[in-house]
This record gives structure tokens, C-alpha cells and sequence, in this order.
């Protein structure tokens, strides 16, 4: 018997159907992988079990039974829990705090703190979590909260887990502690629904794939009986040919010049050279200081010491105003806090850092602006039913388009990408991959800040190394190899090793 | 549209009934409350009483009207009603007949006064990032103290006819100077809301701060700037007040705040900032005003009337807040 089974599920926003009479089930003690590119209906179909969203039309059953789910407190209470991709724990409270969050143990009207810690140890220590349950949740860092929201799920004796891009912003080393919770959640007879875009994650942990595509099923799939080959192309419904459009194009002349760059404790004493045509991509862990120093690039903060010389005259910005005027745009790691205005409209997000170029004597030509919009839109292949919906209807990987469609309204000589296609489908990745290289070629330079190898390897010229806020190393194109660049990224950590990784430490 | 996804599907594109509600619910409502007042009292529609809804609309309104600016960047603006009598009470004392001075210098004197309360709170909230509940807090005490102090709180009278105009004289006889000073006030507010860069970084601001500033807007200056806007406005009404009234008072102005922030949000401007309408600020301006004309002409008590008054704002919002939950 199937542990959850959906059937003809249907689902619009704003007067556009977006879930066309999805199926999907799921079998106790097994994983089942979503997949589909961005805009498929994943996240709106799990957000349909979840509680989340009220579907229109269709039925799920819970084990056998008809689940009336109107909200995520009737979800919760069939078994079911999802692990959001953006968490949202609250900070200031203490790991137990958080697991125990609304069913606190309570002897004689107060919160009995040490029954609430002793069960949360337990908890822990039978999920071979090795944390603190009196750690604040804003200590720890994001791959431990996840496991910390899983823990929460589990206490709460949820039998159907959903999974939501849980390795989107997490390292490798913590990919596997991860799995080993999904095994052990296996062996327990818990149903995983596990929703990713990383082709080798899905094969190593899915029992089943199902494919969703504009807003149907594509197929369902038992391990063994699809490919990687077989699976893009379903998801897309056409070969892609090659991830990577790199093309080799003639370096030019320096655009952007950075000397001696340093900010205390972000970065310190940075220096490299941009050149027109080139793709530099920045490799670093997570809090190597790569973000910190594109945020000074971008006049989000200034720098101590050191100097930036764009096409050859030295510049300071003193705001992300100064920067845009001097043509440089800046796609950022976090695109709801710091991309997009999310109530505003698609059109108005897209021009805002151009409105200058559609104003007359004061006045907005709004004509002038819709039509410019539309065009760039549609360039971009961003899938929307009006420009004017609001930007949050939209689902991540057009988001995303949108933020890149803001900054190439600016016409910018340079773009900063940092993390462009964290969270994103092959499919847009492919097309932003694409419009990188084309914006490259026409003279212009672009710099890459990644966390997948294959991304940074794929599509720089030229990759600059950081380790724990300087800089470690530079490979050509024709040197690049994961080994050099992993090498590269722990030069400058060895002997604070234990400092930054909390897990070595027993 | 040529760019469309093919594999999404659009239906009619109809509004629920509850997005339907939430967007016109206050007009409805407004209209209603008019149909019924006529039904009761003929009189409601006769065009004294009309001139005189709009009249005291007028007043009300432009504090709300600022109050949308403001509320439109997520702050709030508690000093409008202090600013108000603030603003009253100094170009009053100029406009006094002994002083003998044109009624522009009046009019001077009291918008200055907006300006620089209003420059005060803006440079507080935007620079030095004060609460802006904290900040035009500490101004409204700041302002009525002001007011207090020009005469000893007591009431300035006699003022020049020049200056009487602006509050109580009619434009060709029939058409109040207040309703005139605010349908120019509306023009030019629409125009900068809707038709300019600037209304456009206020949307911006307002619905995610840190977006804005990426995006190359100068967001302090943004942020300061609709509490100037705010504060002249008030400063305007409390001008129009003393000359209505005939003479400087120092309790004008009292409670006028939460009226303004009332009326904002029965228009559906939401108090989080970056969603809002100034058309609907202005049915909120109309909807309290008809309502308290309507209950006074009943003959309602005025302590009733608060207790309606209440349930009106909070019904409306709660109405707006059923399209929220998406």
C-alpha cells in the first residue's frame, strides 16, 4: 500500500493553472525523487501536501485514507513534514527550543527545561547528531539547522518527509551526514520525497524518480531504468547538448583592477585583473570571504586598504549607486533578501535600476517601459502569463531570470554572478550559462562566484582560489582540476582546522 | 502576448471574489454608507452638506494623504497631528491683524515649521535610524511643546481677512479653498506616486529595503524624504485649520494622527510597506468623514461614534486581509 497517493491534483495562482492533474505516490521506507525544471510544479505539489497551498481539484490519500489537508497543522498531524529550502528557525531560541518549539514538556505551568533538554539529547544522540541542545540556532551553521529541522520532523513523528533542496547550501562533507539520516529514516519505514536538481545526489539516494513538466507527469521511473542522458532530456523535453556553452573567446585589454584590496576579518590583501571578454570565477568555501569582497566591488561595503582601478582610472564606490553608474551590476547569492522587491511586479523589478532610461522630463513612459520589459522577458525565455503579476508568483529559477534581466537593463560592462544557479533546474542553468558567455563575448566581463566545481571549471577562463580570506592560488583554463582547486581552498586553514570544523572536533 | 509559455495554461483571467472584495471593499462600502445616509436623510445629499464633507475631507485628508507616503515605505508618522497645530499656531501669530504682514508670510512661516519637523524626522529615521514609531514620537512632544511656548498656550485671535480666506472662503463663491488646495495637492502627490522615478523607489523601499539599495537607489534619502512630504502636508491642514477656525488654537490637531493612519489603512496600504494605493487612501479619507457627518446628522452620541469608528477600521483591514494569505 502506497503511504501517500495523489491523484489528478490541480492547483492555479493568479487565474493560471499551474498543477494540470499531477500523480504522484509514495512508498513507505523508500526515497522518491521530484524532479523538473524550474516552473514544473514541484515545490507547488509538495506545497499541496504539505498544507502549505489549498489545491483546486484532485485527491490525496494517506495511507489508504481520503486527507482532508487545509493547512499545515492538519499536514503535520498525518504524518507529514517538509524541510523547506529556505529554513526559518527561530534564532534567538536554543536548538531543544526549537525541536520542541509549541509542545515544550511542562510541569505545573511552566516549560520544564530539563526534561526539555533530556529529551532532546536523547533525540540527538539516536539520530548520531553530535550538537549541543542548548546552542542558539543562529550559531550553527546552516547544514546543521537542516539537520536540526530533520530531528524536529522526527520528534514529531512524521512518517512522510519532504525534502526541498536540502543540499542547496550545504558542503560535500555534509552531503554525507545527510544521507546517513535519509538511510536511517529508511530503515524506520519513513516515506522521503526528496526534490533536487543535482543529477549524482538523485542517483545515489532515489529507490524512485518521478518527472514532472509545465505542471504534469512526465514519468515515473525505478532506480536503474533511467539515465542521466535519459533524465535531462525528459525533464526538458529536448537534448541538451552540452551543460557547459563555453566558447573560447580573445581576451582583451584589463577592465577591472584590484590592488591590495583588504577589509578586517572579511578579506585581506586581494589582488587580480579582469579582462574584457574573460569569465573569472572565484572558488572558496563557504566563508572564504568571496561574498564579502563582491560586496565591496559593488560599494555594498568599502574596503580598508587597497585600491580598484576600472579601465584604468582608480574608482571608489561609496554605495551599489556609485557602482551601477559605472556600469557594473551585481547578481547576488540571495535573491529574495537582496534581488528582488517580491510584492512588486515582474516590469517594475526589472527596471528598477534602469528607470533613468525610461524617464522624460521628469515622467515615466510607461509605454516605452512595458515594451522593453517585454523584450527582455521574453529573451530570457522567463515563463510568466503578464509582466505586470507580481515577481513571488513566480517559481525560483524565473526569478532568478528576472534578477539577470534587471541588471542587463543597466547594460553593464561588467556582472557580478554570485552563486547564479543555486537552487535551479538544467534547464535555465543551461540558458544563464548561455547569456553569460554570449555577454562575455561581446566584449564585456563577467565574475563567477561558484560553489559547484563542475560550474566554475565549466565556465571560467581563469579561476582565483580564496582559503579563509586570502588568496590561495590561480589556475588557468587549461590547469584546472578539482584536486589543484580543493588544495588551493584549505591552504590557508590548516592550522585553525579545528575552529572551522566543528565535526572533526569529538 | 507573444512571449508566453505555451505549457502554462491561462484561464479567464477573473478575480476571486475575495480578491474582488479586498480591492474594492472600502469603495463599496463607502457607497453603501451614502445610499443608506440619503435613504435616513435626504439632507446628507444636499449640496451644503456635500461642500461641507469635503470641506473637513479636505483637512483630515492631507495628513492622510502624507501619512500614505510614509506608511508606503513601512514607517509611521506620529507627529502629523502635533505638526499640524504646530503649524497652526505659528503662522496664526503672523498672520494676526496687529502684525500687519502679507498673508503669504503666514502661510510661509507655518509650512517652514512642517519643513523643518519634518526634515527633523527624516534625517532621525533615515540617518540615524531611529524607529520611526520612536522618532515622530519624540517629535510630536517636541512639536507641541513648540506650541505651547509661542503664547503660553493661550489662543491667538483676530486674524487678517487675506488669511481667513484660506480656510473659510469659497473660490467664485461656491467652491471652498480648502477642497481647491487639495485636489491640487492630490494632482501633484498622484503625479510623484505614479509618474516619476521617485514614487516608483518609494514601492521599492518599502517592499524590500535592501533590494532597493542594491538596485542603486539611494534609500536614505528616499526614507527621509516622505517624512518632509508628510510633515508640509500637516503643516498645510494646520494652516487651513486656523484660518477656518478663525484664530490659532493650541489643541488643533489633537489625535489627528491615528484619523491619518486610520484612513490610510482602511484604503488598504499595508503597514509592512511596498503595497498600498493612494486612491484608496482616499476612500478611507471619505468613508470616515461620511460616516461621522452621517452619525452626527442622526443625532448618534459622540462616544457611540468612537466605538463605530473603531469596528469600521478593523473591519476593513481584516476584509484587506483575507487576500493576504497567498
Amino acid at each position: 500500500m502506497s503511504l501517500v497517493e495523489m491523484s489528478g491534483i490541480r492547483k492555479s495562482f493568479y487565474g493560471v493553472e499551474v498543477l494540470h492533474g499531477v500523480n504522484f505516490q509514495l512508498k513507505a521506507g523508500t526515497v522518491h525523487a521530484l524532479m523538473g525544471e524550474n516552473g514544473a510544479g514541484k515545490s507547488t505539489l509538495m506545497k499541496a501536501l504539505a498544507g502549505v497551498h489549498r489545491f483546486d481539484g484532485g485527491v490525496i490519500k494517506i495511507q489508504g485514507k481520503p486527507a482532508d489537508i487545509y493547512s499545515p497543522s492538519d499536514a503535520r498531524s498525518l504524518g507529514v513534514a517538509m524541510i523547506q529550502q529556505e529554513l526559518s528557525p527561530v534564532e534567538e531560541l536554543s536548538v531543544a527550543e526549537n525541536i520542541f518549539l509549541g509542545r515544550e514538556p511542562v510541569k505545573m505551568g511552566f516549560v520544564d527545561y530539563k526534561q526539555l533538554y533530556r529529551q532532546t539529547e536523547k533525540l540527538l544522540d539516536s539520530l548520531n547528531l553530535n550538537m549541543n541542545p542548548r546552542t542558539k540556532m543562529k550559531a550553527l551553521p546552516m547544514a546543521e539547522q537542516q539537520m536540526v529541522e530533520i530531528a524536529k520532523a522526527i520528534s514529531q513523528n512524521a512518517h512522510i518527509v519532504i525534502m526541498d533542496e536540502p543540499t542547496s547550501s550545504i558542503t560535500n562533507r555534509e552531503v554525507e551526514s545527510l544521507f546517513r539520516m535519509i538511510a536511517d529514516m529508511k530503515a524506520r519505514g519513513t516515506g522521503i520525497i526528496y526534490i533536487s536538481h543535482k543529477m549524482d545526489e538523485i542517483f545515489r539516494v532515489a529507490d524512485e524518480i518521478t518527472v514532472l513538466r509545465d505542471g504534469g507527469n512526465v514519468g515515473t521511473w525505478k532506480k536503474g531504468e533511467i539515465d542521466t542522458e535519459q533524465l535531462i532530456c525528459s525533464m526538458v523535453g529536448r537534448e541538451l547538448k552540452s551543460q557547459f556553452p563555453k566558447v573560447e573567446v580573445t581576451i582583451g585589454e584589463p577592465i577591472l583592477e584590484v590592488r591590495n584590496l583588504t577589509l578586517a576579518h572579511q578579506y585581506e590583501d586581494i589582488s587580480f585583473t579582469l579582462h574584457r571578454g574573460e569569465i573569472l570565477g572565484f572558488v572558496g568555501l563557504i566563508g572564504s570571504g568571496r561574498t564579502e569582497l563582491m560586496n565591496s566591488l559593488f560599494g555594498i561595503t568599502q574596503p580598508e586598504k587597497g585600491k580598484i582601478l576600472l579601465e584604468g582610472e582608480e574608482v571608489t564606490f561609496k554605495s551599489p549607486r556609485d557602482a551601477v553608474t559605472h556600469g557594473i551590476a551585481y547578481v547576488t547569492e540571495d535573491r529574495k533578501g537582496k534581488g528582488l522587491v517580491l510584492p512588486m511586479s515582474i516590469c517594475h523589478n526589472t527596471t528598477l535600476p534602469s528607470l533613468r532610461k525610461f524617464t522624460k522630463s521628469g515622467l515615466l513612459q510607461r509605454r516605452a517601459e512595458g515594451n522593453a520589459v517585454t523584450r527582455q522577458v521574453s529573451s530570457l525565455n522567463i515563463k510568466t502569463a503578464s509582466t505586470l503579476l507580481p515577481v513571488k508568483s513566480l517559481s525560483g529559477g524565473n526569478q532568478q531570470k528576472v534578477v539577470l534581466a534587471k541588471w542587463m537593463m543597466t547594460e553593464p560592462k561588467i556582472i557580478i554572478f554570485d552563486e547564479p544557479t543555486r537552487g535551479i533546474d538544467v534547464g535555465s542553468k543551461a540558458e544563464i550559462y548561455k547569456i553569460m558567455c554570449d555577454y562575455a563575448a561581446q566584449g564585456n566581463a563577467v565574475i563567477l562566484v561558484s560553489s559547484e566545481m563542475p560550474e566554475a571549471m565549466g565556465m571560467s577562463d581563469r579561476i582565483l582560489v580564496l582559503s579563509n580570506h586570502r588568496f590561495s592560488g590561480e589556475l588557468r583554463r587549461s590547469e584546472f582540476s578539482e584536486e589543484a582547486i580543493v588544495q588551493m581552498q584549505f591552504k590557508h586553514m590548516i592550522s585553525r582546522r579545528n575552529d572551522d570544523d566543528r565535526s572533526d572536533v569529538k | 502576448m507573444s512571449q508566453l509559455d505555451p505549457g502554462v495554461q491561462i484561464k479567464r483571467r477573473t478575480m476571486s471574489r475575495r480578491q474582488f472584495v479586498s480591492t474594492f471593499g472600502s469603495l463599496i462600502g463607502l457607497i453603501l454608507l451614502i445610499i443608506i445616509m440619503y435613504a435616513l436623510k435626504p439632507n446628507f445629499l444636499s449640496t451644503s452638506n456635500i461642500r461641507n464633507i469635503l470641506r473637513i475631507s479636505s483637512i483630515n485628508g492631507l495628513l492622510a494623504v502624507g501619512m500614505t507616503f510614509v506608511v508606503l515605505t513601512g514607517g509611521i508618522d506620529l507627529s502629523v497631528g502635533a505638526v499640524m497645530g504646530c503649524a497652526g499656531m505659528y503662522s496664526a501669530y503672523f498672520a494676526q491683524t496687529s502684525m500687519n504682514k502679507h498673508w503669504m508670510v503666514a502661510v510661509l512661516v507655518g509650512v517652514g515649521m512642517g519643513l523643518i519637523i519634518g526634515t527633523f524626522n527624516g534625517v532621525c529615521v533615515s540617518y540615524f535610524r531611529v524607529p520611526p514609531f520612536v522618532g515622530t514620537l519624540g517629535s510630536m512632544s517636541i512639536a507641541k511643546g513648540l506650541t505651547f511656548l509661542l503664547t503660553d498656550a493661550k489662543p491667538i485671535p483676530s486674524l487678517s481677512t487675506e488669511f481667513k480666506f484660506l480656510g473659510g472662503g469659497n473660490i467664485g463663491g461656491w467652491l471652498p479653498t480648502a477642497i481647491v488646495i487639495m485636489l491640487v495637492v492630490l494632482a501633484i502627490c498622484f503625479t510623484l506616486l505614479y509618474k516619476t522615478r521617485y514614487g516608483r523607489y518609494i514601492f521599492a523601499v518599502g517592499g524590500n529595503l535592501n533590494a532597493a539599495h542594491v538596485s542603486g537607489i539611494n534609500t536614505k534619502r528616499i526614507i527621509c524624504s516622505v517624512y518632509i512630504i508628510s510633515s508640509v502636508l500637516a503643516a498645510l491642514a494646520g494652516i487651513i485649520t486656523s484660518a477656518r477656525v478663525t484664530s490659532g488654537v493650541t489643541s488643533t490637531g489633537d489625535g489627528y494622527e491615528t484619523n491619518a493612519i486610520a484612513m490610510v489603512v482602511i484604503g488598504g496600504t499595508s503597514l509592512a510597506g511596498g503595497r498600498g494605493r493612494l486612491w484608496g487612501t482616499i476612500i478611507g479619507i471619505l468613508l470616515l468623514q461620511c460616516l461621522t457627518n452621517g452619525l452626527d446628522m442622526l443625532g448618534v452620541n459622540t462616544y457611540y461614534q468612537m466605538i463605530i469608528k473603531g469596528f469600521v477600521v478593523i473591519g476593513a483591514v481584516m476584509l484587506d486581509g483575507l487576500n493576504a494569505e497567498d
